[in-house]
């Protein structure tokens, strides 16, 4: 009976209350809504830096990731890409030969790092391909074709079809130069990564250096689903006899996997200082009620309510006076945040910095449910500390004063 | 058989400068059954007295019984269920709890008190239909009259199956055919159920019903008169 006078003593003053669920509902709703964004935001651009070149798992020689040394390659690399291609739940694997170089044009050069990639394998596990703006991924050049990127075709000033020398050391370590020509230029809205990474065909640039046929620097793994990871991650490591270094894109990119963890934490402190400037107007309104209420508490305390249940009923009437807010405010902000995980929020307005950062001008909300749990527990909080002070208030009423009082 | 025993019970306010002996040494013993009424001039110590008894107010010095038990040498948390399961109050005014129904009312102590659901339900029915207001069970206090939440006042007092029942001024925003009607319900109940009560009163009406009436001025006893009403 404690909860259903608890809840029925909100409604004797449904103005005020109602403000305050009101109020509480546009806080949670506003927490709901920006964590969605903001989360949104985070996993549109990991997803993209996955799709765009890291890709899910990468398999290196172990001096590579330190050195970055051409001659630290994986030897028998064509064997396992093959081993790999066979595991479930992976979608493509791409065996690539990395290295960094010069490319001129006409007029000006520009330091580029090139891949060096089966077009067919590559495209499994990238999308690159998709994101050709002008000419075609690796078709329409006979000999020798490099698809580069739209802030580089702007620096070396060249077109499709336009001739680009590439500068490299080779195996031997002499100097070496090969003539490309432009099939493709690709955009993937970060100017730097554009600026930056060329590809060329793997048997093209391992002709030129002289690196062995069935090599690679890198694998690059992809997989349907992330959630998926581990396992593949595991069976990898078991192919390569754990003689490789095997690492996933949080590995790879830790400052993508913070990304997601530094958005969450910035979203429970936005969200918590919502609730801490809720949390006055709730603990002036529950003073209200208690201040109110002095002598029907003192009767309540002469018939037989002991403390522990005059204070909980006081704290009940709290909670729930927020979490009916809490609530309303949750299910309005994963509504709209669900509209959002299809209906993409043009930020085309302010896009252009955004995206030299390599975020998205149109942003999908992503809802998370441990958050949505989380900011409930948060609410639910928030109306128990409301409640002590007023509830500690109520206790030092003396049923004899409360009943005097006339 | 005495349900209450109290030996040379005071109070003493000590408001700014001015000592108030409020009840000043009363000795008085009270029977089952009896229907007594504490009345005197305003200011004299009836509400004091009353809530003394009650296990409200703490004695300066004294001693109330109750059932044997020296109520004021309990902790506060002992008093606090003593009161619930031995003393059954009807109150002036803010009586009832008024989100709650009257029957919810009256359930709401038994509840307390931790009584089985069937129990409760079928004693709240029992108690309303006795104080006459059996068709008002799902009605808020706010719908009822004065009289009407006096008597589930009586109805929610009587559910706990307490020793007494204190009445402090219960008909005194009543008009006076609800007076009547109420003193008429708790001679009733003192009678069905055996029940103690014990009021304070200045109302004339309320003494004219009264068995025994205890004169009180000034913290102390007057005159203590048995009357037979019968
Ligand atoms: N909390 C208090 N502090 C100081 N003095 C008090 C307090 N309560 C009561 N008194 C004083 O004690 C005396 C007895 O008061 P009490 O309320 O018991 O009288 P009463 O007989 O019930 O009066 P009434 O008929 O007006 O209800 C009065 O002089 C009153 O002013
Ligand atoms: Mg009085």
């Amino acid at each position: 009976m404690l909860f259903s006078i608890s809840w029925r003593n909100i409604w004797r003053n449904k103005v005020r209350s109602l403000v305050i669920i009101f109020s509480v509902a546009l806080g949670i709703f506003a927490g709901v809504i920006a964590s969605a964004f903001f989360r949104g935001m985070a996993d549109q651009r990991i997803q993209k830096v996955i799709n765009t070149g890291l890709s899910y798992i990468q398999v290196h020689n172990p001096g590579y990731q330190q050195t970055s040394d051409f001659a630290n390659y994986i030897p028998d690399a064509a064997k396992l890409t093959d081993e790999i291609r066979e595991i479930s739940n992976v979608t493509g694997v791409s065996r690539r030969l990395l290295i960094q170089s010069m490319a001129a044009s006409a007029e000006t050069a520009s330091g580029v790092l090139i891949s060096g990639v089966i077009p067919d394998e590559e495209k499994k596990v990238t999308t690159i391909h998709s994101r050709i703006i002008d000419g075609e991924y690796f078709e329409g050049i006979s000999r020798n074709p490099v698809v580069i990127g739209k802030k580089l075709a702007e620096k070396l000033n060249v077109k499709v079809r336009s001739k680009i020398v590439i500068t490299i050391q080779d195996m031997d370590n002499d100097i070496t130069s090969g003539a490309f020509r432009v099939a493709g230029i690709y955009s993937t809205d970060n100017n730097m990564f554009d600026e930056s990474n060329i590809y060329v065909r793997f048997s093209d640039i391992q002709k030129l250096t002289g690196f062995p046929q069935n090599a690679a620097h890198e694998i690059a793994i992809n997989i349907n689903d992330n959630d998926n990871l581990q396992f593949i991650l595991s069976n990898v490591k078991s192919i390569t006899e754990n003689k490789l270094d095997v690492q996933t894109w949080k590995e790879l990119s830790p400052e993508m996997n913070y990304l997601t963890e530094a958005m969450d934490m910035y979203m429970y402190i936005f969200i918590i200082i919502i609730l801490l400037a809720l949390l006055f107007g709730i603990i002036n309104t529950m003073l209200m009620v208690v201040m109110e209420r002095t002598k029907e508490l003192g009767m309540l305390m002469a018939i037989g309510m002991n403390k522990i249940r005059i204070f909980s009923m006081i704290v009940l009437e709290s909670v729930l006076l927020s979490l009916t807010g809490g609530i309303v405010g949750i299910i309005i902000g994963a509504f709209a945040a669900k509209i959002g995980e299809t209906h993409p929020i043009d930020l085309s307005m302010w896009a252009q910095g955004y995206q030299q950062l390599g975020y998205d001008a149109f942003v999908y909300t992503s809802l998370d449910t441990v958050m949505l749990i989380n900011i409930t527990i948060l609410v639910i909080l928030t109306g128990v500390i409301a409640a002590i002070y007023p509830a500690y208030k109520a206790l030092k009423n003396d049923p004899a004063d409360a009943l005097r009082i006339e | 058989m005495n349900v209450i025993e109290i030996k040379s019970l005071t109070k003493i306010y000590n408001s700014s400068e001015v000592q108030v002996k409020a009840v000043n040494g009363i000795d008085i013993n009270v029977k089952e059954g009896e229907f007594t009424a504490v009345v005197g001039p305003s200011g004299s110590g009836k509400t004091t007295f009353l809530n003394m008894l009650g296990g409200l107010d703490k004695p300066t010095s004294g001693e109330v019984k109750i059932g044997g038990v020296d109520i004021w040498s309990l902790t506060s948390r002992q008093l606090i269920d003593f009161r619930m399961n031995n003393i059954g109050f009807v109150f002036q005014s803010y009586n009832l709890i008024p989100v709650l129904t009257a029957g919810e009312n009256v359930e709401f102590i038994m509840q307390l008190q931790g009584k089985p659901k069937k129990e409760r339900a079928q004693r709240t029915k029992e108690l309303l239909e006795a104080v006459g207001i059996g068709d008002r069970i799902n009605s808020r206090p706010s719908k009822l009259s004065g009289g009407q939440q006096q008597r589930v006042a009586v109805a929610r007092a009587l559910a706990s199956k307490p020793e007494f029942i204190l009445a402090d001024e219960p008909t005194a925003n009543l008009d006076s055919k609800a007076t009547t009607s109420l003193l008429e319900l708790m001679s009733n109940m003192n009678k069905k159920y055996n029940t103690t009560f014990i009021f304070a009163t200045h109302d004339q009406r309320v003494m004219d019903k009264a068995r025994r009436i205890i004169t009180i001025e000034d913290g102390k006893i007057l005159k203590d008169e048995y009357f037979n009403r019968d």
